[in-house]
């Protein structure tokens, strides 16, 4: 038996070796430009190093001031007001759809349910244009309108499902009661269900911020005010406009770009694997 | 939707009203060259990246579901590629460390490799951006290690006393445990990655590098939409592409009767 055990454990030894390994050149590439973020500029090519030898705080300094006189500062800024309206809007919106597929009767329910799920499947490319038509025809191009407006129409189908999959697992008898106080759909949504979800509230503001904050094409397409970048766009714009002699500030703001969502990631962790885990979310 | 398709049978270029061409759209596209090698590029990322990737997160997630100390603290460090993955900052790191001056060529120098700019190679370009995909394999390993919970260990007992070696309880056990789930990664992954975009416009400068090496489907279409402002042509590429990932979805399900293993 102890035998048994000594080689169990020397198994168990040798596999978190390797799990060591493979993690750590899965993140060498972010570590190493983290490091490079912070070498000056004449020594980040050509080395390896996950330490820089000279450290420096000009890229950061140098990189933050920006281009066209606005500095980063102003592009966090306008992120930050996309993320925030989008979350509001999915939440709000998406809880509500889904609480009309999982708990109301209407006409055709199943037919909008696939339709939904359908949508789902398919790249949203199809409706682009148009979508772009519609909104040069309003004159919303280079605000914040389009990338915002659709979250306030229930337009994550990925969102509404995750919703309806959870209040289809809440006790029917709660609604039923709440009905017998007296409650109407927007009471028994209000009061009863929107409290009950709140997992799957954390779970879609979460993943609103990720992808929303990722997002490089749809504000590509409308945004392109230099005062309105967000910070994927003003990342792009800085790389065209800089070139490889200022790859150092070029670094120090993709880093910079990155901290939010890194930070996200380390409180929510264990919301975000679970939610994965559970509803298959694409990551 | 609807006026999607119809504008794919016009030419509209914004500024005039569209002027309505039949199925010019579309037959045009069979003498597109870029047309074909957006097509060809995307078919290659798509049907080598997804299946590398997929690989990559099984054996890890098998490798990682037993014996191991910390599994939540190694899950999550493989998570963060996924993560951070699609943002401009790691397209712009990629670029670097592939490039003529990256740390990519610093490391072969140690094997006396001689060093040039795999990005800008058109026989390579294409395979960093694979690189890319295949980095991102987290979330998918996430889903395999839930599904490998899943499998009841009494199964492996009852194998284990029936004489059946690790090799067989793989075999007959763990792998038609996980089909759904092999299944469910196979459409969601193969789905994103046709619709990719971020890394192939950063790599290639909002071009599709050289000689359109990197051209990804969605690429094209952005360039055809928003910088020729060929509304038209585009319409009929994004239906095009719906098409695509319609039939390839279709396909996975016709042929997942034959190889998902569904319980009960």
């Amino acid at each position: 038996m102890s035998r048994v055990y000594a080689a169990n454990k020397g198994a168990s030894v040798i596999k978190t070796v390797i799990a060591v390994i493979a993690s750590a050149v899965m993140l060498y590439p972010l570590l190493w430009m983290l490091a490079s973020s912070f070498k000056p500029q004449h020594l980040i090519f050509q080395d390896l190093s996950l330490w820089p030898d000279v450290f420096t705080l000009e890229n950061y300094i140098n990189g933050w001031n920006g281009f066209t006189n606005l500095t980063f500062g102003t592009f966090f800024k306008n992120s930050f007001i996309v993320v925030l309206f989008c979350i509001i809007g999915n939440l709000l919106t998406c809880s509500m759809a889904a609480y009309a597929f999982a708990r109301l009767e209407f006409t055709a329910r199943n037919f909008w349910f696939a339709l939904m799920f359908g949508s789902l499947l398919l790249p949203h490319h199809v409706v682009l244009i148009p979508q772009y038509i519609l909104f040069d025809s309003l004159d919303w191009i280079n605000t914040y309108m389009p990338l915002i407006v659709p979250k306030f129409l229930a337009s994550d189908a990925f969102f509404i499902f995750l919703m309806v999959q959870f209040i289809r697992g809440l006790p029917l008898e709660l609604d039923q009661a709440a009905k017998v106080d007296g409650c109407g759909h927007i009471q028994i949504y209000g009061r009863i269900i929107v409290p009950l979800l709140l997992p799957a509230i954390v779970t879609t503001s979460i993943f609103t911020l990720i992808w929303t904050w990722n997002d490089f094409f749809s504000q590509l397409i409308y945004i392109s005010d230099p005062r309105k970048l967000t910070v994927a766009l003003a990342l792009r714009s800085f790389m065209d406009t800089m070139g490889q002699s200022s790859m150092g500030s070029l670094f120090a703001m993709s880093i910079l770009s990155l901290v939010p969502i890194f930070i996200f990631f380390l409180v929510f962790q264990r919301w975000l694997i679970e939610g994965i885990a559970t509803y298959g979310v694409k990551g | 939707m609807a006026v999607s398709l119809f504008l794919s049978f016009t030419d509209y270029n914004m500024l005039q009203a569209p002027d309505w061409v039949g199925f010019d759209n579309y037959a045009r596209m069979e003498s597109d060259p870029r047309f074909l090698k957006a097509l060809e590029v995307t078919f290659t990322y798509v049907l080598l990246g997804v299946p590398l990737q997929l690989l990559t997160a099984f054996s890890l997630a098998l490798f990682l579901n037993r014996g191991l100390k910390g599994l939540p603290l190694f899950r999550a460090i493989f998570y963060i590629p996924s993560i951070l993955g699609p943002s401009v900052a790691v397209a712009i790191l990629w670029r670097q460390m592939f490039g003529l001056e990256g740390i990519f060529n610093e490391l072969l120098s140690i094997f006396n490799i001689a060093p040039k700019s795999w990005v800008a190679d058109p026989s390579t370009s294409l395979y960093t951006l694979i690189t890319l995909l295949v980095w991102q394999f987290g979330s998918p390993m996430i889903i395999f290690l839930a599904g490998l919970k899943q499998i009841p260990e009494t199964l492996y007992e009852a194998a284990a006393i029936d004489g059946a070696g690790p090799f067989r309880r793989f075999w007959n056990i763990t792998l038609p445990s996980l089909t759904p789930i092999i299944f469910f990664n196979l459409v969601m992954q193969i789905i994103n990655a046709f619709q990719a975009f971020t890394p192939a416009y950063i790599v290639g400068g909002g071009q599709g590098g050289a000689i359109d090496s990197t051209l990804f489907y969605t690429l094209y279409l952005y360039i055809k939409a928003f910088t020729e402002f060929k509304m038209g042509y585009a319409s009929a590429l994004a239906w095009v592409l719906l098409v695509i990932c319609g039939v390839f979805t279709w396909l996975l399900f016709l042929s997942s009767r034959k190889w998902v293993h569904y319980e009960s």
